[in-house]
């Protein structure tokens, strides 16, 4: 089932001196249950705002967006949150934990924004996602006692505690070393192939990329596939790495 | 539509669960800005509260010298009709049956000398009926005020101040103390009773007799164009019905004492005044609370803006993960509305443990308040509601803030 259609997708903002920005133009991306995707590209190469497209937190300026077939200018704005609420989760690269709440009650907080009975049994659901990622010993210690890799699976466990169709992984591992960057981004995988859900990976680590079945590279706001057409290595290794060599390259042009 | 029932239901519960939760969670900081509105209520409610006691005392002080609502005062011109008082007296009370008039009393002045251990002093004898007593409030400190039966006792019994009772060396009342009267002739008087003193210039001696214990005794050389007693006509009646049955019992007491007689009657008690006496202090004290508590609200509000400030990040993640605006909104108003209601019930509570303090009765004058009010529940609900007022439009700012919040711009703030 598609849950993402873009269509020459484009997001333009308006600079402080009144000059348009293009940020990202002429997008077309579909992203169906399941899915593994990732995209690398440069920093301030639109990654986050096409996230934030995917995810609901913002609305293209040209093109078209769909989610789960409908329009997304047409959603209405309450509508669009609770749409956002139940069927996409975010992973944020510096875990965006609730400072002063125990891991236990960060995970509850989306379940309060659901209603009835995910709201009234949100303890008992929360208990579970935790001792699901490994943390049922950590459940009433707070984000400032954990460490990282903990503290991003909270971040996970809150993202999937409503079961949501698409996760949005924004550089999930960035803050965190090799080892446990791996460990995390298996965890999210694992929990995301038991529900079914898609899940959209940002990063600059070619070996994060590497894990998906779809890649893409955003250059210059624009989405290119690195899986060459008519060429998608199985494993899609040697073109993500091409794809990061081919960053390095310009951003050592640009220096 | 039980669907939607639920759903709505699930909406508020969740809103308040959220509410608490961020309170328990900024429980210092929110402890500081609720001590302001906790204290703001406490001085309002207090401020109340406390007035409705003194407004009571300064009632009660009112009635002592003009009586309850509706006390109606007649004076007699007897003309060529009735001229001695008991027959005046006769048609007052036959009047008075006539009307089903329950309270009624003759109040007149006459002064009676006393025999003191030092000499023989002429005292200021109010001369009144047993009804005057419930009236005209008259406390009593010692002793009881006259009874029906006390008018046919040998021995006048007197109601005396306490400069008059410590004259005589302030006996006990058990002991029946006496004292000798002397008017025309002389006669023991029994003290039954002793009044406090209104005020701590009352320094001279003086006392309430009955009208029919004092008029045997007084002097035979009383002129009548030089201070006679002449008493006026005292009745409590309904406050509602007060114009109307002065008329009717103006004109019915006429007609008893004869042709030519001519009665006056009026409104002695505060409440025919003009207007609200008490409306000045009422003012003042409604003054003084809506800037105590606008004080308050400035101090929530400078608070609350500067957390939300604080919380831009927070509230884009709530945003992120299906938070809508109206839910954010609701969430920060709700916060400082039920923060403000704890405060307030806490402050309320605190105003009731004041007010009800002997200290506060005291320097209100509650000391001397017969019917002493309970803690007006309407002080406690402006109390409460004032709180709540206060902290939704305190919270009405922050929380239009938090709607404006970027949701993008917040994650990364």
């Amino acid at each position: 089932m598609t849950l993402v259609e873009a269509r020459g997708v484009g997001r333009t903002v308006e600079l402080p001196d009144g000059r348009p920005l293009t940020i990202l133009s002429g997008v077309d991306l579909t992203v169906s249950e399941g899915d593994r995707v990732s995209i690398v590209g440069r920093s301030g190469s639109g990654k986050s705002t096409l996230l934030n497209l995917l995810g609901l937190l913002d609305a293209p300026t040209e093109g078209e967006l769909a989610f789960l077939g409908h329009d997304v200018r047409r959603i209405g704005s309450g509508a669009r949150d609770r749409l956002r609420g139940s069927e996409v989760g975010f992973v944020f690269q510096q875990f965006n934990l609730l400072p002063g709440r125990t891991a236990l009650e960060n995970v509850q907080t989306p379940l309060l924004y659901s209603g009835g009975r995910e709201f009234w049994r949100r303890e008992r659901i929360a208990r579970d996602m935790l001792e699901r990622v490994g943390l049922g010993e950590r459940l009433t210690t707070k984000p400032e006692r954990l460490s990282g890799g903990e503290q991003q699976r909270v971040a996970i466990a809150r993202a999937l505690v409503r079961k949501p169709r698409l996760i949005l992984a924004d550089e999930p591992t960035g803050a965190l070393d090799l080892e446990t960057g791996a460990e995390v981004m298996a965890l999210i995988e694992a929990v995301a192939a038991e529900t079914g859900a898609a899940l959209v990976t940002i990063t600059h680590d070619p070996t994060i990329a590497a894990r998906s079945n779809r890649h893409f590279l955003l250059r210059d706001g624009r989405l290119e596939s690195a899986d060459a057409a008519g060429d998608v290595q199985s494993d899609g290794n040697a073109n993500v790495a091409d794809a990061d060599a081919d960053i390095d390259a310009q951003v050592e042009a640009v220096a | 539509m039980t669907g939607w029932l639920t759903r709505t239901a699930t909406g508020v519960v969740s809103t308040i669960v959220e509410a608490l939760e961020e309170l328990r969670i900024h429980r210092g900081r929110v402890l500081l800005s609720l001590i302001g509105v906790a204290v703001a209520v406490c001085a309002l409610t207090t401020v109340v509260g406390a007035g409705a006691i003194a407004e009571q005392a300064g009632r009660e002080m009112s009635e002592r010298f003009g009586g309850r609502p509706a006390t109606v005062s007649m004076n007699v011109g007897t003309g060529s009709g009735a001229t001695d008082n008991e027959a005046v007296a006769a048609a007052w009370q036959t009047t008075l049956d006539r009307h089903g008039i329950d309270y009624a009393s003759r109040s007149g002045y006459g002064t009676l000398t006393v025999q003191f251990v030092d000499g023989a002093v002429p005292v200021a004898m109010q001369v009144v009926d047993p009804d005057y007593g419930v009236m005209h409030r008259v406390r009593v400190m010692e002793g009881a005020w006259f009874t029906d039966g006390d008018g046919d006792r040998l021995a006048p019994a007197l109601i005396v101040n306490e400069a008059f009772w410590e004259r005589i060396g302030s006996p006990s009342l058990a002991t029946h103390p006496t004292v000798e009267l002397v008017g025309n002739g002389q006669v023991t008087g029994v003290i039954t009773g002793v009044t406090p003193a209104q005020s701590e210039w009352e320094t001279e001696p003086a006392a309430f007799i009955l009208t029919d214990s004092f008029l045997p005794l007084q002097p035979e050389t009383a002129d009548p164009m030089m201070g006679a007693y002449a008493p006026s006509y005292e009745m409590w009646v309904p406050d509602g019905s007060a114009d109307e049955l002065t008329e009717s019992v103006k004109r019915a007491f006429e007609s008893e004492l004869g042709d030519g007689a001519t009665v006056d009657g009026w409104r002695s008690d505060y409440a025919a005044q003009e207007g609200d006496p008490f409306l000045p202090i009422k003012l003042m004290i409604v003054g003084v609370a809506v800037v105590i508590l606008l004080l308050g609200a400035l101090g929530l509000l400078t608070i609350a803006l500067v957390t939300v400030r604080g919380r831009i990040r927070e509230i884009g993640i709530r945003r992120s993960f299906g938070a809508t605006a109206g839910r954010v909104f609701f969430s920060v108003l709700m916060e400082t509305v039920v923060g403000t209601f704890v405060a307030g019930v806490v402050g309320v509570g605190a105003a009731i443990a004041l007010v009800r303090s002997p200290l506060m009765g005291m320097a209100l004058g509650g000391a001397e308040v017969q019917d002493m009010p309970g803690f007006p529940v309407e002080a406690a609900l402006i109390g409460i509601g004032a709180a709540v007022a206060v902290g939704a439009l305190a919270g009405l700012l922050p929380a239009l803030g938090a709607v404006r919040v970027k949701v993008i711009d917040a994650i990364r703030f």
